[in-house]
């Protein structure tokens, strides 16, 4: 049991006429070393969730456990759970306020203690595993970055903080394909060689499909479904009902299966998809 | 029509960057013909915000002209007539929204332009209604989560009917739903307004009268979408990838070459060609 949730509640602008419930009654456990994708409609609470996952917000009900202790607003304790715990905001540019790419991707391990050449070292890392080129960006102003380039620094400011588990909100919108591919690759490693824990909020659920083992379906501020992934990607009409379209692999096999090939359920890669179609092939399939 | 002739652009206070790979934009040819919908694509950073900003003259060339139906975007004097033809999305909402409640920030172009308040009213609701909004009109824009912000954007850049909608990646935030209901948006403006759509969503380009791929600040290479995505290596070369379909049909023609005759962009190709060879 590494993150808990228990019956949490949470409200914007509490005790106003403009109260917004953006979570209602959520209880979840996340374990060490999960990789869960959440998904659901906009507006539907994710980052809301995420945001108690490290207390950047408190519940106005309910209690978030990290690691069997329960959260206070106290700032001994957030220091801990911010460092072990590391969040990736849905706009990149709400979480930079550094004026050189350098200083802000410094800027976790610094307060972590590194220096010197180690802190050079790390920040060369967290940049190359975003697909940055170090020489040519440490000095620049982050804010004169392109959309992609500006996500892959605020990730990077994140890595570089080594975290036990890594939550990712939206992370790979505005990234170029090549540059998703090379950071979904460089997390699904970390979490096979350091055991990070990955929690990732996105809409797509093509990349999901690539790195998720769980999905948990957000749903106006509940829990709607929470399962494996190729259970719950499987689910095409009930997925429907909370505006999502299954991964296109498992869209193709449905479209398949109506006209008369027996694929299974629960496709999720193109490989996974072709072998199938292959063996339907070789064994005669339409009907 | 818009006219990029030779257009070249950099930062001036980034000599570092000048140095080392040259020009953000480097001697660009496009034209972008009235009516169509143009579908723009590269790398993060190869130069794609920086030539839709030249589109409505945020951004001036360097070197080279921005020419918007017969006016150059250097000459001032043409630069608000330009700016109300060519209307801009941004890729983050939050930088665009300025009003204290939805339907007053959809408001606040067409009321620079001097629209009667009725014209407006009109406009509002209309333009409210596309992007699937019209409950959140007195809803305040802070409160909206980001998908939500997006479409009130959009609905924002409509209400000053421009005749080019340049779109920078005005879907990458939005949900499946919100990005069908803007991509259907398109097909239905589409004909009535010219439409450059910046996206790394390869399946928002298949239906792309035109696809233009750029790379370190040039456009390497212009098509028909069908044309652009059966060229598999150099999507790949250029930091795209193929739309999944194509990709699973590409795994397949390995094993049955004959299987089809060019790669299918959408399933309900695919699926045809499956069936008609077993
Ligand atoms: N205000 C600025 N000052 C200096 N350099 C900039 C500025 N804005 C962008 N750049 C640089 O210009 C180049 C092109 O940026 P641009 O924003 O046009 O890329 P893009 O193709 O839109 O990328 P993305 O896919 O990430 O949105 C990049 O190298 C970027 O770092
Ligand atoms: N900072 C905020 N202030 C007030 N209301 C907010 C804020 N952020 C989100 N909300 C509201 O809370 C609900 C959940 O939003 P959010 O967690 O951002 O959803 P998602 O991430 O799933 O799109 C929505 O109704 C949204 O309008
Ligand atoms: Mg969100
Ligand atoms: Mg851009």
């Amino acid at each position: 049991m590494f993150i808990r949730l228990e019956n949490v509640y949470y409200s914007y602008f509490q005790h106003t006429p403009f109260e917004v419930q953006a979570l209602k009654n959520v209880t979840l456990t996340i374990d060490r070393g999960e990789s869960v994708g959440i998904i659901g409609r906009t507006g539907c609470g994710k980052s809301t969730l995420i945001q108690h996952f490290n207390a950047l917000l408190f519940p106005t009900q309910g209690s978030v456990l990290i690691d069997g202790d329960q959260i206070q607003k106290k700032g001994s304790q957030l220091r801990g759970i911010r460092k072990k715990i590391g969040l990736v905001f849905q706009y990149p540019e709400h979480q930079i306020f550094e004026e050189t790419v350098f200083g802000e991707v410094a800027f976790g391990p610094r307060n972590n203690g590194v220096s010197g050449e180690s802190l050079e070292v790390t920040v060369k890392w967290a940049l190359e595993s975003v697909g940055l080129d170090y020489q040519e960006l440490y000095r620049k102003n982050p804010f004169e970055l392109s959309g992609g380039q500006m996500r892959r620094v605020a990730i990077a400011s994140i890595l570089s903080m080594r975290p036990e588990a890594l939550i990712l909100d939206e992370p790979t919108a505005g990234l170029d394909p090549e540059g998703k591919r090379l950071i979904l690759g460089k997390l699904k490693k970390l979490r096979e060689e350091n055991g990070t824990t990955l929690i990732l909020v996105s809409h797509s659920m093509d990349d999901l499909a690539m790195i998720a083992e769980r999905i948990i379906v957000m749903d106006q501020g509940t829990i709607g479904l929470d399962g494996p992934v190729r259970q719950i990607f499987s689910q095409g009409e009930v997925l429907e009902r909370y505006g999502i379209k299954p991964p296109t692999t498992a869209q193709i096999a449905e479209l398949l299966r109506k006209k008369g090939f027996d694929i299974g359920e629960g496709i999720l890669t193109a490989q996974e998809l072709s072998e199938q179609i292959e063996e339907k092939i070789l064994n005669g399939g339409c009907h | 029509m818009i006219e990029f002739n030779g257009v070249s652009f950099w930062f001036s206070e980034d000599e570092t960057l000048i140095e080392k790979k040259g020009e953000v934009l480097h001697n660009v040819e496009l034209v972008i013909p009235k009516g169509e919908f143009v579908v723009l694509m590269g790398r993060n950073g190869s130069g794609k915000s920086t030539l839709a900003k030249h589109c409505n003259g945020l951004l001036l060339p360097k070197k080279g002209t921005v020419i918007v139906d017969g006016k150059s975007t250097n000459q001032s004097e043409y630069l608000w007539d330009i700016r109300q033809k060519v209307g801009l999305v941004f890729q983050n909402p939050d930088n665009q929204i300025i009003a204290t409640t939805v339907e007053e920030d959809v408001a606040f172009g067409p009321e620079n332009l001097g629209v009667p308040q009725v014209e407006i009213r009109k406009r509002i609701d209309q333009a409210l209604n596309i992007v699937g909004m019209s409950d959140f009109r007195k809803k305040e824009p802070h409160l909206l989560s980001g998908g939500q912000k997006q479409r009130v954007a959009i609905a924002g850049v409509l209400a000053m009917q421009p005749e080019y909608l340049v779109l920078d990646e005005a879907t990458s935030m939005l949900d499946p739903e919100g990005r069908s209901e803007i991509m259907s948006l398109i097909s239905q403006l589409r004909g009535s307004i010219t439409i450059f759509h910046i996206t790394h969503y390869i399946e928002e380009a298949v239906d792309a009268d035109w696809v233009i791929i750029m790379d370190q600040g040039q456009i390497v290479a212009q098509g028909k979408p069908a044309d652009i995505f059966n060229r598999r290596d150099q999507i790949y070369e250029w930091g795209l990838e193929l739309p999944l379909v194509s990709e699973t049909a590409w795994i397949l023609q390995r094993r049955f070459p004959e299987l089809f005759p060019s790669l299918p962009l959408k399933a309900e190709e695919l699926v045809a060609a499956l069936c008609s060879f077993v």
